[in-house]
């Protein structure tokens, strides 16, 4: 019964990677000296810019967001508003949690800024596009054996696995090669990067071979 | 055989440090000494062979030289004289190598190149292992026997400008000296200028014999910017100016008649490619060695300069200046300098030399009759004293010059074939007693492995097939193979190990230990997996894809008390963590880079656990808060809603506090970390501790100081007696004055112009406090344990004890890391009060994260896996004069005290919590065992594997000493838990 829904999950996340794919190569063909390491924040910048926009018509055009109760402009205007707030707080609490874990606080404020826009937007963005600006149904989700839905499953697995890959991506720091890649904070956001993309297969394959197993609570 | 389990960890632990200790001793080459600490005298000095007749000369040859030059250029690479670029960068050292009256050579400096060791090679001629410079730290002047005394002792004038270490390994040698501290690397003109401002007035004088000068500029502009900087050829002209003029100078000096002179150029060791050094490559080894003298030669072109050793110079000089060749010196006269004197000097010269080299042979290998080069020598002693009875007879025939020749090309032989063998003996690792220890260290890390079930389990005790073990017969015969093993490795190696010169005793036990641990651990093995497929038949496969360790670690946690016993293996985030981390953490220590930086993997992982740990706390609170009507599995295997008689409110600000605890320590840990800036790559940038430490800043050092100290009594003094919340009021105040004293902090009333005093008396003050606080905790802990039997008093007893450590922890503490022992006791008190208790962490887990903590402080205090950041002036506390014993014993508490702090923690935690305290210590006791001997064993395997690296004297040395110290530290930490546990299960 939910094959068509893996299969939905599966489409989207392809359009979410090919745009990943697309801010990547595209400003490396036109805009001259472009590159990942070199002109690192414009990279993440824009691949942060691509996931957004490309999740958020994705998932409005599915309609997985929930829907709003009231149809009134005021109450959307409000919903929006609440979602941008929460963006902007989680980039707030990524970056409070980076520089805990040793960012240097002043030196290099942008840089870590950066990562946690880059963060938010692959983690908190998803949330609020599946759940919407609602903590309640947040930590529902995110306790164990929370999930409710295909999406709030897949939801975890994407979103651990890219925490997960931005912290597997502090190790190669101390190392002294001396490669551009160990730059702060360029080796965290590309396991960042990898590690949503992982999640982005992973998610609807692990669904796709534990749906017998999987049973959800209805509301 | 059964054992409670912290009996049997304490035990693994002490045998895994005597098998540490074997390794260490094959590990860590023996210098190369001479067993009498004398110095060579001229009057020992042995006669002139002749054969036949007996009374024979005991006549040195007239000396050489009459004024030597030294000019040591510091990281002065091989290629930046003879290589291609070498006429641009010194073209008139270039111009004398290639035509002028001189010697070149590469001299190849021997690992560690740096600079203090390198100075300790060219004087002594021996050459200083890295134990040594382990050694020394404590005494900073040479006693070795070394030329620059043998030239003070003679009556030479010595005079030396340049970088201070030379005056701090030689205080009162120089008739004039002025040094330079080498401690801001970003100068690299000042330095060099204090060395040449003094030159121009010493060449005009005639009061002075040897002149040695230490250019430090090079090596700066190395550290800054490498070899390939700009900076280079400026600085490499400035020092061949200096040389010209040094020689020109000494030019005119000449005087006919008069013995010539000798100018040195030399570096003490090379640069790498990033322009550091302390390692073994090409350009760091090879240094260029040029002799001027008009003694010498003209050359006709360039030669490609003969390689020596860097050691070859000190008895080529010792002889040049007819000085006795000191004691230990491994290297042998450079034959070119003798040139031009007579044949019967130059093999007195010879004779000198192999003579010394024999008697240091003597000394040091155990059958140096064997040696080839020793042999050489008497035969050539033999043939040197027919030559002499014939010379002396009057003979000058053609056919005695042949003679002497072949005499000669026969001493050559012999120093080089000694002086190769002393080396050897130096750079070579004993293999068969590494591998010996390494053995045992392997069995017993599995043996504790394989017993990790039955150790965790609820009986805490391992039942150790001892005696079916010793009736088997594979016994015998893995006894049989180890001693013939044993008897044909150290009946054919040529070389001495020092296994095989233990008595037979020794090695017998040895043997016999070492396969009743094989054979115990095959009957456990065997006992144990069929047992482990039965019961945990589902993930049985599974371990075996992941892997032998994994399967153990997860043994841990799932074997630990407090686990759900349900056949379903649920490892939470926290477990999986905790295994990943120690097993990242092991795997990390292979990385040279990993090993310099191992404070940011602590960091890394304590961060990661605090979040962990706030994700745990998460759910348990907004869990029970949504629905716990859920009815659906908890987190925790315990029951979380227990009919509690706390009122609603309490619940309520727990919740919270333990909500904010995390997010606190990690607060806490952030702060801590940017107090001292440790490792190597990020060492440089300026830390909290340095503000702090600056004269400006003194007033904020001291309110900060106090705070700490108010602090620290307050967390401190809850669960004390009376008496000793006095002992430790005074005794922090005493703490206060002692760094008043010293002149760290201020005090209120205290007059600026006070004298700086050594405070021994505030600090002994303090002691007596110490004391007085550990005497009341052990009265307790034995009243507790004899006398009634009573909780409380116990817990009472280890809180004294462990304040009493605080209290001392807080005297050794610099003023500066004093918010650490402070946030030290909060963390604790936070994490015991609102984390491990209300989150129903078992003794397992509990015993990771203090270990993880432990780990994490130790980085805090700024120490790291170099030598050089362990604080020796702690052993001076309270002590007039520098005591072995004492300060050994405090500098070892103040570098180790965190991971001391949390594992005496952990003691009192787990023994204070009274549902589960019969088998928590015993499982705290193995855990902690199990979480050292991890790292340490493989660490042992690694370093075994990597011996040949770049990096092995500089990096993974010094972790090595580490490792092993810390090792020993868990050991004695085991023991006392072995102590408390008894009380304890004497109690129930
Ligand atoms: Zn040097
Ligand atoms: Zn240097």
């Amino acid at each position: 019964m939910w094959d068509q829904e893996i299969r939905a999950m599966a489409s989207t996340h392809a359009i979410i990677a090919a745009s990943v794919f697309m801010a990547t190569v595209l400003p490396a063909v036109l805009v001259p000296g472009f590159s990942v390491y070199g002109t690192h924040l414009l990279w993440l910048y824009l691949v942060s810019g691509a996931v957004t926009a490309t999740s958020v018509a994705v998932f409005w055009l599915l309609g997985i967001t929930p829907p709003t109760k009231k149809h009134t402009l005021g109450y959307k205007l409000s919903r929006l508003f609440r979602s941008c707030l929460y963006f902007f707080l989680s980039c707030l609490f990524f970056h409070t949690v980076v520089v805990l874990y040793g960012a240097p606080l002043i030196e290099s404020a942008l840089e870590t800024f950066s990562l946690a826009v880059l963060l938010s937007s692959l983690t908190t963005l998803r949330c609020l596009c599946v759940l919407g600006p609602n903590v309640q149904a947040w930590i529902r989700v995110f306790s164990r054996h929370g999930a409710m839905s295909v999406w709030d499953t897949c939801l975890q697995i994407t979103v651990a696995c890219t925490v997960v890959g931005a912290w597997v991506g502090a190790f190669p720091i101390p190392l002294d090669w001396d490669r551009p890649w160990q730059v702060w904070p360029v080796s965290c956001s590309l396991g960042a990067m990898f590690g949503f993309l992982t999640g982005l297969v992973a998610a609807p394959a692990w669904i796709h071979y534990h749906r017998k197993q999987l049973t959800y609570k209805c509301k | 055989m059964k054992v409670r389990s912290s009996v049997f960890a304490s035990f693994i632990l002490l045998f895994e440090v005597i098998g540490i200790a074997l390794f260490l001793r094959g590990f860590f080459p023996v210098p190369v000494k001479s067993s009498f600490s004398s110095k060579s005298k001229l009057s020992d000095l042995p006669a002139e062979p002749v054969s036949g007749s007996s009374p024979n000369s005991s006549r040195i040859p007239q000396p050489l030289f009459k004024r030597v030059v030294i000019m040591l250029v510091d990281a002065l690479r091989e290629d930046f004289v003879f290589g291609p670029s070498g006429r641009m960068y010194m073209p008139y050292t270039r111009h004398l190598v290639e035509r002028g009256s001189s010697h070149s050579f590469v001299a190849k400096a021997r690992p560690p190149t740096v600079t203090m060791p390198r100075i300790k090679a060219l004087t002594t001629g021996s050459i200083p292992g890295f134990i040594d410079v382990v050694m020394n730290l404590n005494s900073p002047a040479l006693l070795e026997d070394n030329l620059i005394w043998q030239a003070k002792t003679a009556g030479k004038r010595i005079v030396f400008y340049g970088d201070d270490t030379w005056v701090r390994l030689f205080p009162k040698h120089f008739m004039e000296y002025d040094g330079t501290t080498s401690f801001f690397v970003s100068d690299y003109t000042e330095v060099d200028n204090n060395v040449t401002r003094h030159l121009d007035s010493t060449l005009k004088r005639d009061d002075w014999d040897i002149l040695i000068l230490h250019y430090l500029g090079l090596d700066h502009i190395g550290h800054i910017s490498g070899p390939h900087s700009s900076l280079v050829q400026p600085k490499l002209l400035e020092m061949d100016d200096i040389l010209k003029k040094i020689h020109s100078a000494l030019i005119l000096k000449e005087a006919e008649g008069s013995l010539p002179y000798l100018l040195v150029l030399c570096g003490d060791h090379g640069m790498s490619e990033t322009g550091s050094h302390g390692g073994s490559s090409e350009p760091e080894v090879n240094t260029p060695l040029v002799l001027i003298s008009p003694a010498f030669k003209r050359k006709v072109g360039m030669e490609k300069p003969q390689v020596v050793e860097q050691v070859d110079l000190t008895s080529t000089l010792a002889l040049g200046l007819g000085l006795p060749i000191s004691q230990n010196n491994v290297g042998h006269v450079i034959p070119g300098i003798l040139e031009e004197s007579s044949l019967r000097d130059q093999l007195r010269f010879l004779h000198l030399n192999g003579h010394q080299l024999s008697c240091l042979l003597k000394d040091s290998v155990t059958d140096y009759e064997k040696e080839t080069g020793y042999e050489q020598f008497r035969v050539a002693e033999k043939a040197h004293g027919s030559w002499m009875k014939l010379y002396l007879e009057g003979n000058t025939s053609e056919v005695l010059t042949n003679m002497g020749k072949k005499v000669l090309k026969q001493y050559l032989e012999a120093l080089a074939a000694m002086s190769s063998a002393l080396s050897r003996q130096l750079g070579k690792y004993d293999m068969y007693s590494m591998v010996a220890g390494m053995i045992l260290v392997l069995q017993l890390l599995l043996v504790l492995l394989l017993a990790m079930p039955e150790a965790l389990s609820s009986a805490a005790a391992v039942d150790l097939p001892v005696f079916s073990a010793l009736l088997s017969l594979p016994f015998y015969l893995l006894c049989l193979l180890l001693a013939s093993v044993h008897v044909l490795v150290c009946t054919s190696a040529e070389s001495s190990c020092y296994f095989c010169s233990l008595s037979w005793g020794l090695v017998f036990v040895a043997v016999i230990f070492s396969s009743a641990l094989f054979c115990i651990m095959v009957s456990m093995a065997t006992r144990r997996l069929p047992l482990g497929a039965k019961i945990h038949g589902k993930t049985f496969d599974y371990s075996y894809q992941t892997g032998l360790l994994f399967y153990f670690m997860f043994y841990v946690l799932k074997t630990s008390p407090l686990r759900s016993t349900g056949s379903e293996w649920s490892l939470s985030e926290l477990d999986l963590l905790l295994l990943a981390g120690t097993v990242g953490h092991t795997l990390s220590l292979a990385a040279s880079s990993f090993v310099e930086e191992e404070h940011q993997t602590w960091y890394f992982l304590l961060s990661t656990l605090c979040l962990a740990v706030f994700q745990d706390v998460c759910r348990k609170y907004f869990r029970e808060q949504s629905g716990s009507g859920d009815g659906d599995e908890h987190l925790l295997p315990s029951k979380d809603c227990r009919p509690s008689a706390h009122p609603k409110a309490e619940i309520c600000s727990e919740k919270w506090l333990a909500l904010a605890t995390p997010p606190f320590i990690l607060l806490c840990c952030r702060l801590l970390r940017s107090l001292n800036q440790t490792g190597v790559q990020w060492a440089h940038i300026p830390d909290v501790g340095h503000w702090l430490n600056s004269s400006e800043h003194k007033t904020v050092l001291s309110l900060l100081a106090a705070f700490c100290l108010v602090l620290i009594y307050l967390l401190v003094q809850r669960r004390c007696s009376m008496v000793s919340k006095v002992a430790l009021a005074l005794g922090l105040l005493g703490v206060y004055s002692y760094r008043a004293a010293v002149g760290n902090v201020l005090f209120p009333w205290q007059h600026s112009d006070r004298t700086m005093s050594k405070g021994t008396v505030e600090a002994r003050f303090v002691y007596v406090f110490v004391l007085g606080i550990l005497f009341t905790g052990t009265k307790d802990l034995l009243r507790s344990q004899i006398i009634t039997v009573d909780a409380k008093l116990k817990s009472r007893g280890l809180w004294e004890i462990y304040s009493g450590l605080v209290l001392l922890v807080s005297l050794l503490f610099r003023a500066h890391n004093l918010p650490i022992l402070c946030c030290c006791l909060l963390i604790q008190m936070l994490m015991a009060q609102f984390i491990w208790k209300n989150l129903h962490y078992d003794a397992a887990q509990t015993t990771i994260m203090h270990y993880w903590f432990g780990q994490a402080f130790f980085y805090f205090q700024g120490n790291s896996n170099n030598i050089a950041t362990v604080d020796i002036s702690v052993g001076f506390v309270g002590l007039e004069s520098y005591i072995e014993a004492p300060a050994i014993f405090l500098t070892a508490l103040s570098t180790y005290a965190g991971p001391l702090l949390w594992a005496c923690h952990l003691v009192c935690y787990l023994s204070s919590d009274t549902d589960r305290s019969t088998v928590a210590v015993g499982h705290g006791c193995y855990c902690l065992a199990l979480l050292r001997s991890v790292p340490a064993v493989a660490y042992i395997v690694l370093v075994t594997s990597l011996r040949y690296h770049l990096f092995i004297w500089s990096v993974f040395s010094p972790k090595l000493l580490y490792e092993s110290m810390h090792l020993l530290l868990t050991a004695a930490m085991c023991l006392f838990f072995i102590t408390m546990e008894q009380s304890n299960s004497s109690s129930y």
